[in-house]
């Protein structure tokens, strides 16, 4: 069970960094194109193609470097103009501490021993594929000045669109207004203007007798006075009744929580299993909030999200996507800029949204391992929810419903085999559903 | 039709009393103070706020915290910022350990949630003997106790851990040249580790006197063992192997001996091949080890020893030199010659505190050349010793102690001469308690140093000669503690973290080579290797200890003369010696033979109760009430309450050790009386002279009916002999109920109320009750307790009869010699009047036999398929479940109780109170710590409904639920309840009777099987088997 779980873990975190460096990639790329359009002018004075060293920095050294963030190591921006002042090292000992760093190491060279033991000992991978001219384009890229942020631009471009929505559909309701208002105006004058000929022609519109008014009429009727009361009791009854049942169901509950955590981006955009976090569905009956050290498995290195995802954020949520990262560093006891752990922590108080009562008992595992059940049966479209809520109303009817029409899953299981072929017999039926099998029993979940 | 007649309301009326006339004028003796609640006439009356408005802000208020109360709580969930690899919320875990408290000593499996112990199993890996008693099974609330203590103290201030260790190891080396000794005075650690440390220790400081103290002393067991065989220990046991087995005052099935011996015991009670043990008991109390013996023998101390004397000249030869009466003689030779029969199928084993006693016992074994006796592995678990004990007090007196360190004892409780103590403790310039409460000891110490609990803390015990056990904490020390040997470690100046120590000692001269890890893995070790491993530092010389005399069965004789009543000193299967006195569960726990709770008590048999004008009566309620007696021993005086015990020997009267602790106790658990004032000598058996004296004592007894007014049919028993010769319907029939006027099995179908419901499909859980194996020992209950939540009442509760033991084990004696009589004797009645008359009749079966039959029965839900509560539910709470379980859901319970009036077994419990969080009811549940200990998986129930025996339907779920995700088919053994997998003896077996192949399905076939009140129809999945008797004659 265990080994099979870990290997589960490294491949979710061998799809993660994928699905980052993608994103990162693309990033760059884009920065790039801005870059090329600013400092067209100023790369040719640089010795060697910015663009192809861009490409080279994202394949072979991303996943370590920045430009202008320390990380497993150094930043990199302007990396041969920072050697050769301040530490007098020439682009020479770059190739050579690239192709082997290990070994400037081991050799004792001054500068490769410190930079090693600056970074806990981590060597450098070695890159002994890359030729000097590889080597001169990616020290190209480092040397082109670093992009400026992109300028703070949420709200422009997408509030826009629905301030001119709201235009238009004004414009179409106001058209309409006066429309009727035309026909009513019509109205009001071929009504007269018959009237005027009525007149005309000597005809007597005939007076209006008055009548019993209606309420009186019904006060006297006294069968239809007890048909309503009936009719209203029967109605305040029913929404009474439906008061008191939603009492304590919690559908729809949408908490605000301490950190501001996306199901959206994680489960949907980044398509990562929610059994990699929930861990403990799988064996346990809680699905287990995950502890924070799962959040750090990735976010070691996504310590930003990518500009768009945070303008997203920004302007769809009001949610500052990066700060809440910051949120978790501060949770877990992170220090970014020194890239270790202080081990002052300050655990997370989640609230919880999906509470059962205690005398009711359900075991993830039973579902999620043994049934198969896709976690968003019960807990609705996750994927798609940013802010995560309470999807099924989790009452007792609701849980007895789906066992009723819930086929008991029964594939490769041994432990079935012997009593899903004796009960289908008894029951004459080809597959069985978990009430057949025994799930409406009250000591099922109720001791 | 007018009268004179005159109604009197009272006697006082008549007697023209003042006081009527007082009440007749005045109805309402106080008047209702409403100017006390109304305060200042004037303020209110100047009050602005009129009665209208008041009332206007009353209902206001009223709906607006009821609507407020239809908003849901907001519930904060804090996940760990690391998880620990090893926890999985949800998901227990397990951990091999052992306790080791100097009473007790068990390998033990713990189970804990999200890191927390919550349960403490048997260990089936460990094959060293003994299961965990109740004791054991409720030491895990220890953990969890309110009244610990949480950090090294100074007197009555906190200090640190290493001021303690400075200051003290000053002083220590200050007196390392002094000549003035230092004493560690400790319980029995029987710890290689452990010695070894103490040695380094002497080693260090020079004087050093290390005196091992043992609350309830084996000291003449072992001084017998040490002078027969030249070591310390006691002789092990292995019952299994015995034929015929005669004990006299030996409570084998209870504490003799450190206990344990049950499971060997049971194994050989159930008749297997037509053969059974047969077991002749000599003792003055009712022990458990009585109340299970073939032939029970009630005699005085006085009468044992002459009687133990008489055996020995008879099976080892030599004069005998003593008078006994005739019918005791006989019994004597009938030992004698079943004895002589069985040959080396024959063990005699004593609880006479007498180092004669002992050592004829050791000569009797060694002349039957016993299988069952087996001295060359000798058990360890008790090593005290008396003399150095009394030498000790002597020496703190004479101010000849410089430092005293105390680890696992408390003297100022459990010694008789406590007073002396206190006084030597004075002269003593440091002295230092390990404890893990503020005690009597503690609280006369200078440092109490916090002490952990056996789950927080590493260690090593030797249960015996090379069987070990390993003890590894099961959650991070609570409170800011530090164990003994840790505290020795800083002291001889090594940073050894004592789990390193430990380790090393296992490696270096433990396993000879094999895994520590799989040893800590299995909590047990067995040596391979014969001799000792480690050097045995326990041995005391000559001098120390009190020498048997040349010819130990004429000593004996020659010892035994009594003068008046004799008191036995015991220890309750419950209490124990006393250092789990703030337990709750086992205050409530009810002792297997009284059936009594949160008491001590003098057993007195009927007889002599009566000589002494002492009585037990029952309330209007049911609850009981007896008589107090002073009770004097040497010149010290107690008063105790009485309780009169059938079978106890005329002239002699019981008293349990353990009660009547006051220091470090919430008050609720302040029960019963310190017998310790009477354990002169450390001698369990004591003159006494008892006396009426005023008042009446109210008991917590659960049982009220001791008797089984001749109704066979619910504990069935048959003797060996019929069982062997006869058919199954003569000893066992199925109970016949009429049809039409004809006798029909109430198995058939054509009797029956109820439709049956296909079982045959899936599981169908079945509990089997083996009568013979039972011994009563009281460790399912426990078990029970500590799986199912079950709530502590208390003893005002109890006395209403609302305990809530989901778990009974019911005792029953006959009324005349056997139950069998009993029976002849009701079927012989005829007619309401007479000699053979049922009114007068029945009033004589009420009363139990002055030594009758007793017999043991664990009763719980008996889960019918044909269930009479369930028909009667009126909001079906409880109904069926196909796997054989009848449920309960509480949260569709609306507490009519119906089901529990319609209950043929009482096994129906109601929640008269909310007992969790109730500051009423003050145990563990009313407070953070002791709430820890419950168990996540079941309900903690509220106030209103009625709860019983689930047949653990958790635990059957889960191994279920763990077989879908394996997809693999349950084997037999798997299913088990807390109830059968804490039974040592073997008594319960759980399983799936649809499973052909089980165990269980095999004994619901087995002759001996029925069904508990079978004629009532309500086909029960639960099973009992009849108890066979070998008795002979």
């Amino acid at each position: 069970m265990k080994k099979s779980y870990q290997s589960l873990e490294v491949n979710s975190i061998n799809n993660m960094k994928q699905v980052i460096h993608r994103k990162l990639g693309f990033n760059i790329l884009h920065f790039c194109l801005i870059f090329l359009l600013a400092f067209s002018t100023s790369l040719s004075a640089q010795n060697g193609d910015a663009v192809a060293g861009k490409a080279l920095f994202n394949a072979n050294c991303a996943s370590c470097h920045k430009l202008n963030k320390k990380m497993t190591g150094p930043a990199l921006a302007n990396v041969e103009t920072r050697l050769a002042e301040d530490e007098g090292l020439d682009r020479e000992w770059l190739y050579t501490w690239i192709k082997n760093s290990a070994g400037m190491v081991k050799s004792g060279d001054a500068y490769a021993v410190k930079i090693f033991e600056e970074y806990n000992g981590t060597a450098m991978t070695a890159f002994p594929q890359l030729t000097n001219v590889e080597i001169d384009n990616i020290l190209a890229y480092t040397a082109a000045a670093p992009p400026a942020p992109p300028a703070p631009t949420p709200g422009e471009g997408g509030t826009a669109n629905p301030q001119n929505d709201t235009n238009s559909n004004g414009l179409i309701l106001g058209a309409l207004a006066l429309l009727f208002a035309i026909l009513a105006g019509a109205l009001f004058l071929v009504n007269r203007t018959l009237r005027n000929f009525a007149e005309a022609k000597g005809i007597e519109v005939p007076a209006k007798e008055k009548s019993k008014p209606l309420w009186k009429a019904f006060v006297d009727n006294q069968f239809l006075v007890l048909v309503t009361a009936i009719l209203f009791l029967l109605a305040s009854g029913y929404f009474v009744y439906g008061y008191f049942m939603q009492v304590g169901v919690n559908q729809g509950y949408e908490p605000v929580q301490e950190i501001h955590y996306s199901h959206r981006i994680h489960a949907g955009d980044n398509g990562i299993d929610c059994k990699y976090c929930h861990s403990s569905a799988r064996v346990s009956k809680t699905s287990g909030i995950p502890s924070l050290n799962v959040c750090m498995n990735c976010h070691k290195s996504i310590y930003e999200v990518a500009p768009e995802t945070q303008s997203e954020g920004m302007a769809e949520y009001g949610v500052d996507y990066n700060a809440e990262i910051k949120k978790l560093y501060k949770a877990v006891g992170w220090d970014d800029a020194e890239q270790k752990y202080t081990g002052e922590t300050s655990p997370v108080k989640w609230t919880r949204i999906h509470n059962l009562p205690d005398f009711a008992y359900f075991n993830h595992s039973q579902h999620v391992s043994v049934a198969g059940v896709a976690c968003q049966t019960c807990h609705g479209p996750v994927e798609e929810m940013e802010v995560m809520y309470q999807y099924a109303p989790l009452t007792m009817g609701w849980c007895i419903n789906c066992h009723r029409e819930t086929n008991v899953n029964v594939k490769d299981n041994n432990y079935y085999t012997k009593i899903h072929e004796e009960l289908s017999k008894k029951y004459g039926v080809e597959k069985l559903t978990a009430a057949q099998m025994g799930g409406l029993e009250c000591g099922k979940c109720h001791y | 039709m007018s009268s004179n007649k005159k109604y009197w309301k009272s006697v006082e009326e008549l007697k023209d009393s003042s006081i009527v006339e007082t009440l007749k004028q005045n109805e309402f003796v106080n008047e209702i103070p409403t100017d006390e609640f109304l305060g200042n006439k004037e303020t209110l009356e100047g009050s602005s706020t009129t009665r209208r408005d008041f009332l206007k802000y009353v209902g206001f208020s009223t709906a607006a915290a009821s609507l407020a109360a239809c908003e849901g709580p907001v519930i904060k969930s804090i996940p760990y910022v690391v998880q620990p690899d090893s926890i999985i919320p949800g998901v227990a875990n397990y951990y091999a350990t052992s306790i080791a408290d100097g009473f007790d000593f068990a390998s033990v499996l713990v189970k804990t949630r999200e890191g927390r112990p919550i349960k403490i199993e048997n260990n089936n890996l460990a094959a060293t003997d003994g299961g965990a008693n109740a004791r054991v099974n409720a030491s895990v609330l220890g953990l969890y106790d309110s009244l610990r203590v949480q950090s090294p103290m100074k007197g009555e201030s906190a200090i640190s851990w290493s001021t303690l260790t400075s200051e003290t190891t000053q002083k220590l080396n200050a007196l390392k040249g002094s000549g003035k000794q230092i004493v560690l005075l400790t319980q029995t650690f029987a710890s290689p580790s452990t010695s070894k440390l103490i040695s380094e220790f002497k080693e260090k400081y020079g004087n050093v006197n290390h005196v091992i103290y043992d609350a309830v002393s084996e000291s003449a067991a072992l001084d017998a063992f040490q002078a027969k065989y030249n070591e310390r220990g006691l002789a092990d046991y292995d019952f299994s192997l015995a034929a015929t087995i005669v004990g006299f005052g030996a409570d084998f099935l209870g504490d003799w001996q450190g206990g344990g011996f049950d499971s060997g015991y049971s194994q050989g009670r159930v008749p297997t091949n037509g053969k059974m043990s047969r077991h002749i008991q000599f003792e003055s109390n009712m022990s458990l080890a009585g109340a299970n013996a073939d032939k029970r023998v009630p005699l005085t101390p006085t009468q044992q020893k002459l009687a133990l004397a008489k055996l020995h000249s008879l099976i080892v030869g030599g004069a005998f030199s003593g008078s006994l009466s005739p019918a005791i003689e006989k019994a004597v030779q009938d030992a004698a010659s079943e004895l002589r029969k069985a040959g080396s199928a024959g063990v005699v084993v004593t609880g006479i505190q007498d180092v004669n006693a002992q050592t004829v016992v050791l000569e009797i074994n060694e002349a039957l050349s016993s299988k069952a006796f087996n001295p060359k592995k000798p058990i360890r678990t008790r090593q005290g010793n008396d003399k150095a004990v009394t030498a000790l007090v002597a020496d703190m007196k004479a101010g000849r102690v410089g430092a005293i360190i105390m680890s696992g004892v408390n003297p100022l409780y459990t010694l008789p001469n406590a007073s002396e103590f206190a006084e030597g403790l004075k002269n003593t310039d440091l002295s230092i308690t390990f404890s893990m409460k503020v005690d009597e000891t503690a609280s006369a110490t200078q440092y109490v140093a916090a002490a952990p609990h056996y789950l927080e803390s590493w260690g090593d015990v030797e249960f015996k000669k090379g069987h070990y056990g390993l003890i590894q904490p099961t959650i991070r020390p609570l409170f800011d503690t530090k164990q003994f040997q840790e505290a020795l470690l800083l002291w001889i100046g090594s940073d050894v973290k004592y789990s390193d120590y430990v380790k090393n000692v296992w490696n270096t001269s433990v396993l000879g080579g094999a895994s520590f890890n799989q040893a800590l893995h299995d909590g047990s070790f067995i040596s391979k290797s014969s001799g000792d491993l480690i050097e045995d530092t326990t041995e005391v010389s000559e001098d120390e200890m009190v020498s048997p005399s040349g010819n130990a069965a004429r000593a004996l004789a020659a010892s035994a003369t009594s003068k008046g009543m004799e008191l036995t000193l015991y220890t309750k299967v419950g209490m124990g010696d006393g250092q789990q006195a703030n337990n709750p569960w086992l205050q409530e726990f009810p002792d297997p033979i009284t059936r009594t709770s949160w008491d001590n008590y003098l057993t007195v048999s009927a007889a002599d109760a009566k000589a002494l004008e002492l009585i037990n009566e029952h309330e209007a309620t049911g609850a009981l009430n007896g008589s107090y007696a002073d009770i004097t021993v040497n010149g010290k005086t107690i008063t105790v309450p009485v309780i009169i015990q059938p079978g106890q020997a005329k002239g002699s009267v019981g008293l349990a050790l353990g009660y009547g602790k006051k220091a470090g106790l919430k008050e609720e658990m302040q029960t019963g009386v310190n017998a310790y004032a009477l354990y002169n000598g450390f001698n369990n058996i004591q003159n006494v002279t008892v006396k009426k004296a005023a008042g009446l004592h109210e008991f917590a007894c659960v049982q009220l009916q001791n008797t089984l007014m001749g109704r066979g049919d619910i504990v069935k028993e048959t003797t060996l002999e019929i069982f062997n010769t006869k058919d199954k319907s003569h000893w066992n029939p199925v109970p016949m109920v009429s049809l039409n006027h004809e006798e029909t099995p109430v198995t058939s179908p054509d009797v029956d109320l109820w439709d049956e419901f296909d079982r045959s499909i899936g599981h169908h859980f079945n509990l089997s009750i083996d009568l013979n194996a039972c011994t009563g020992c009281g460790a399912c209950v426990i078990a029970c307790h500590a799986e199912n939540n079950v709530p502590v009442v208390g003893k005002e509760e109890i006395r209403r009869s609302r305990d809530m033991h989901w778990l009974r084990i019911d005792r029953y004696y006959s009324s005349e010699e056997s139950f069998e009589a009993d029976d002849a004797k009701k079927e012989g009645f005829s007619g309401l009047f007479g000699d053979n008359g049922s009114l007068g009749g029945f009033g004589e079966l009420e009363v139990a036999a002055d030594n009758p039959q007793v017999a043991f029965q664990p009763v719980m839900c008996q889960h019918c398929n044909h269930a009479p509560c369930e028909t009667v539910c009126p909001v079906a709470a409880t109904s069926h479940g196909r796997q054989g379980q009848n449920h309960m859901a509480y949260n569709r319970c609306v507490g009519t109780r119906y089901c529990a009036n319609n209950c043929p077994y009482k096994v129906r419990r109601f929640n008269w109170f909310l007992y969790a969080g109730n500051d009423e009811f003050d145990y563990h549940m009313n407070d953070d710590l002791g709430r820890m200990v419950l168990n996540p998986d079941v309900t903690v129930r509220s106030r209103g409904v009625m709860e019983k025996c689930s047949m653990c339907i958790q635990k059957t779920q889960k191994t279920i639920l763990d077989a879908k995700r394996d997809g693999r088919v349950i084997k037999d053994g798997e299913f088990q309840t807390a109830c059968s997998a804490a039974c040592g003896s073997g008594a319960m077996v759980f399983g799936d009777i649809n499973d052909k192949e089980s165990k269980v399905a095999k004994l619901l076939k087995d002759d001996r099987m029925y069904h508990l009140l079978e004629s009532v129809g309500t086909k029960p999945n639960v099973q009992y088997h009849t108890k066979v008797r070998n008795t002979k004659g």
